[in-house]
């Protein structure tokens, strides 16, 4: 396969046509939709470094042989070297023929592994020993088998929110006896969505509510009083339990009780000062996540666009994605 | 990373090793072999509980191994002292075991060592058995694959086993035409193994071992009827210098007689016997030849006394072909030289059978071949007894035998004979070879056995010449007339059941082959293979060419079953995908979203009626076989489709 591979290179135009031909040349080749099959063009082998080592040992044994006119030792050489060289089938067939169908994915917060489910299927003989790879990523042992459905999990790490392109995959297998590798690269055109990572900690969200009713009602201890907690950068200075904060060494406000459990917060671009923009979508992003766990609607109001008053998955998947995808 | 080996893999490292060491241990001293087999087993379960070899331990074992061996062997190199290193390292390599990358180098140094022991013999059996212990050898390689846990261990062996059966045909087409080296590389090849068979120097009581080894010595082919039993001596040294312990084909320190080229003169009285002989190697010069030989063959010479050798020592196996006529006359004339040679005795030795052979001489006096009867009738009637653990003999070897224990084997008595002849004034010699052998009624051929070596003696009567005379025959008929299977452990032997000794014939009709075909192709016989195949051998050109076309057959071989993929689907699914072939012929091509009966009503519209019309049966009858029954199909119809589908060939297309 490498020898026609380089065969087509002579002529002048030939980079193109070979790279046309064996697009698995390029590491980093052009995407491509799935399913793909992994077909004789893409598939590349190279022995291992033990593989020469087992090249120089029987070389070592070919001369011993020979040196001592010893014909049953060269007869088990050469079945031994005839074997081993036959294991390249064996690594070649365990990749030829199988198909990357889908991906299926769950989205995850960035700087997490994100788990790609490889949709694999092995055309009906099972395929032991390969492994998965890509660039950035870890390395992935799985065999795929006949009877078997399930997907191959494959986890790959996160840097930043937003689409991220899935990287081209390196297939590669040392079946039967770890003497050659067969590899093959593919590059599935999909991407998977990264959410925001949510910051650790941070004031609570306002509830929604008139916002001149809001800023004339005096905070009524004996009405919303729900207990005190350490002072957090970013709680607003009214807050602050002065007769409470004096005893101790740290500061602390009072936590309020919304009046109307049912009353949806509002999570608002625009209310949050004083933070870049990565980090207001950290805090909006907690503060969705927060909204979600404690089953209360909330309302997501960005620069572009609002979002609610909803509840549910849909509505906090609808949130992160609005989110991961600000510009 | 978790490198750890599983305890499969190390389980099958073990099996490997431990093979390695058993077949070995032939050539190995007990002394070394029983240890590491135990040290095998307990560092085998200390890999099962997770504990480690003490390091001291090993350090300690890793010095004392070299030592071991040096002092035994007195060197580290060479076969002996190798093979022994060897399998001790590749034991205390699986000590320090606990990575996969070690488990690779154990792999490869067995696999050496595994070859190496096919230094010490070349034998089917053991050919067989060091091809068998590399199935665990690959199956470790096998289970030291990630994920190679999803399989059973069966498969991982099965798969290395079928690997090994494809690879047949490539190693035997190697093995025909890597060229044969024509003089080693390096070192004297096989300079320290025992020589086999019979040797140029006897004491009496030296070859019992040989005469209970059964191996083939060697095979003889004749053109004609086989000789009976009483004529098959087979001569292959005469010793005649004595120095009352051992008798010497030469004196030591001197010319070698035997090989002086002139042979004493050969008158045929009989009739000749043509015969091939297939000699197994000995790595000796001696050769042996029916009595007696009429010319030598070619590569090898006569000695004065008839023997046949080789300049070069037979170090593997060697055919030849020899005439023969068992009715001879030999040597009328003896020189005074040879006379003095051939009546040698040395001083102090053994006065009373001296005594005896002067009394002899007197009664008879010129009358030789009376003394000659004399001595047989001694053996005859003396009370003498054939068997082979004689009682040990004092310095007196022939005295203590002839007067005191009476009990020996063939060389008991032909020294013993020799030495009175000459006492007597009689030209003798020892003669030293086979006599018997079994044949082999299915091969057509006659084995001789080690087992079948035999002493004898021949003595110079003045006008007849060179007279065989086989003392042991006096005292044990049956060694000559029934073989020395029977003569040696008794007529009811468990081995002379007939059905035994037939099965014993067929098995060594294979060993026969296997010698022929594999361990006797040697540069010659591949010139002769390479050149009836149209290669000229001298030519590494073409030679190279061959061996390139040969390769490239079977490279293609292989690759054609790798890109081989069994149809998928069932019988309906193929013949609709040939149908689909066609049209894409014709420029239809199906669509991702369209069924395989939408399809073809699509390619259905573009032909003309009575295509159309056809098109449209298939499609509606693939419907009907694919989806109108929850039962699959009949064969039958699935056939008609088939058939009907390729009876479809639409001729063009209608715009």
């Amino acid at each position: 396969m490498i020898g026609s591979a380089l065969r087509s290179l002579t002529p002048a135009n030939g980079l193109r046509r070979l790279l046309k031909h064996h697009p698995s040349l390029l590491l980093r080749r052009q995407s491509e939709p799935l399913p793909v099959t992994l077909d004789r063009r893409r598939i590349y082998i190279l022995p291992t470094g033990f593989g020469l080592v087992f090249a120089v040992i029987l070389l070592v044994m070919l001369i011993g042989a020979l040196n001592y006119n010893n014909n049953a030792a060269l007869l088990l050489t050469t079945l031994l070297g005839a074997t081993t060289a036959q294991s390249m089938y064996g690594a070649f067939r365990n990749l030829k023929g199988l198909r990357l169908l889908s991906i299926r994915t769950q989205p995850v917060e960035a700087g997490q592994h994100i788990v790609l489910g490889l949709h694999l299927q092995g055309s009906g003989r099972a395929r032991i020993g390969l492994s998965v790879r890509s660039v950035p990523g870890l390395t992935q042992n799985f065999s795929v088998l006949p009877e078997a459905h399930d997907d191959i999990k494959y986890a790959l790490p996160t840097e930043r929110r937003g689409w991220l392109d899935i990287p081209a995959l390196n297939i590669e297998t040392r079946w039967p006896f770890g003497l050659f590798r067969a590899w093959s690269w593919v590059h599935p055109a999909a991407q998977v969505l990264v959410y925001p990572c949510a910051e650790r900690a941070g004031p609570d969200p306002d509830p929604i509510t008139d916002e001149a009713d809001n800023a004339q009602k005096p905070l009524d201890e004996d009405d919303d009083f729900a207990g005190l907690r350490d002072y957090r950068p970013g709680d607003p200075p009214r807050r602050i339990a002065w007769k409470s904060s004096a005893k101790r060494e740290q500061p602390v406000v009072r936590l309020l009780l919304s009046r109307d459990e049912k009353q949806p917060w509002r999570l608002d671009w625009h209310a949050i000062h004083g933070l870049d923009k990565e980090m207001r979508i950290m805090r909006l992003t907690r503060w969705v996540r927060e909204a979600d766990v404690a089953g209360r609607q909330w309302e997501l109001r960005l620069p572009e666009q609002t979002l609610g008053p909803d509840q549910g998955p849909a509505h906090l998947h609808a949130c992160l994605q609005a989110l991961a995808l600000l510009p | 990373m978790n490198d750890r080996p599983s305890q499969r893999v190390f389980d099958l490292l073990s099996l490997t090793v431990g093979l390695t060491v058993l077949l070995h241990a032939p050539h190995l001293r007990w002394w070394l072999t029983l240890p590491l087999l135990a040290l095998l087993g307990l560092r085998w379960h200390g890999f099962r509980h997770h504990q480690s070899f003490p390091r001291l331990l090993k350090l300690a074992l890793l010095l004392l191994l070299p030592l071991l061996v040096i002092g035994y062997y007195g060197n580290l190199f060479g076969r002996l002292p190798g093979s022994a290193l060897a399998c001790g390292l590749l034991v205390l390599k699986l000590l320090e075991t606990e990575r996969a990358r070690d488990v690779r180098a154990a792999i490869v140094f067995a696999a050496f060592t595994l070859m190496s022991a096919l230094l010490f013999g070349q034998q089917l059996w053991l050919t067989i058995m060091v091809v068998l212990a590399l199935l665990p050898a690959l199956a470790t390689l096998v289970a030291l694959q990630a994920g190679s846990t999803d399989i059973a261990l069966r498969q991982s062996l099965l798969t290395p086993a079928w690997l090994l059966l494809a690879s047949i045909p490539f190693a035997l087409l190697a093995f025909v035409l890597i060229p044969r080296l024509s003089s080693p590389l390096w070192g004297a090849p096989g300079a320290d193994t025992a020589r086999t068979g019979i040797s140029d120097t006897m004491t009496p009581g030296n070859i019992a071992t040989l005469l209970v080894d059964d191996s083939p010595a060697f095979r003889v082919s004749f053109d004609g009827p086989v000789p009976p039993r009483a004529q098959r001596y087979f001569r292959a040294v005469t010793m005649g210098y004595f120095d009352g312990r051992t008798w010497y084909a030469a004196r030591p320190n001197s010319v070698h007689i035997t090989r002086r080229p002139k042979a004493q003169k050969l008158i045929i009285q009989g009739p000749v016997l043509g015969y091939q002989i297939t000699l197994m190697p000995t790595r000796q010069h001696l050769l042996p030849a029916l009595d007696m030989p009429l010319k030598p063959a070619p590569e090898t010479r006569f000695s004065f006394s008839r023997t046949l050798w080789r300049p070069k020592i037979v170090g593997s196996l060697f055919h030849y072909r020899l005439s023969s006529s068992p009715e001879y006359r030999l040597g009328t004339h003896l020189s005074r030289r040879e006379t003095r040679i051939y009546l040698q005795l040395p001083a102090g030795f053994d006065p009373r059978a001296r005594a005896l052979a002067e009394s002899w001489r007197q009664a008879a006096g010129q009358r030789s071949w009376a003394i000659v009867q004399d001595a047989l009738r001694l053996y005859h009637d003396g009370g003498f007894r054939y068997t082979l653990l004689p009682p040990p003999l004092g310095r007196n070897t022939v005295d203590d035998f002839l007067f005191d224990t009476r009990a020996g084997f063939c060389e008991h008595y032909a020294s013993s004979f020799t030495f009175l002849m000459r006492a007597a004034g009689i030209p003798a010699r020892i003669v030293g070879g086979y006599q018997g052998g079994f044949y082999n009624r299915l091969g057509r051929y006659l084995l001789v056995r080690q087992s079948d070596a035999h002493t004898w003696s021949e003595v110079w009567i003045s006008g007849h010449g060179w007279i065989r005379v086989d003392p042991t025959a006096a005292v044990q008929p049956q060694r000559i007339s029934l073989g020395a299977g029977i003569a040696n452990a008794g007529s009811d032997a468990w081995y002379q059941v007939p059905w035994l000794r037939d099965l014993r014939s067929r098995i060594d009709i294979v060993n026969r082959a296997w010698d022929q075909a594999v361990i006797g192709f040697n540069a010659l016989r591949q010139k002769s293979l390479l050149t009836s195949f149209g290669v000229d051998p001298g030519n590494w050109l073409s030679v190279a060419t061959s061996l390139g076309a040969s390769i490239a057959v079977l490279f293609g071989l292989g690759l054609w079953w790798s890109l081989y993929e069994t149809a998928e689907g069932d019988r309906l699914s193929r013949a609709y995908r040939q149908l689909a072939r066609r049209l894409r012929r014709l420029g239809f091509e199906r669509n991702s979203a369209e069924d395989p009966a939408a399809f073809l009503d699509r390619v259905a519209d573009h032909l003309n009626p009575t295509e159309a019309q056809h098109l449209q049966q298939l499609s509606k009858r693939y419907q009907k076989l694919r989806y109108a029954s929850i039962q699959a199909p009949s064969s039958l119809a699935i056939r008609n489709w088939q058939h009907d589908a390729r009876q479809f060939r639409p001729g063009s297309v209608v715009e």
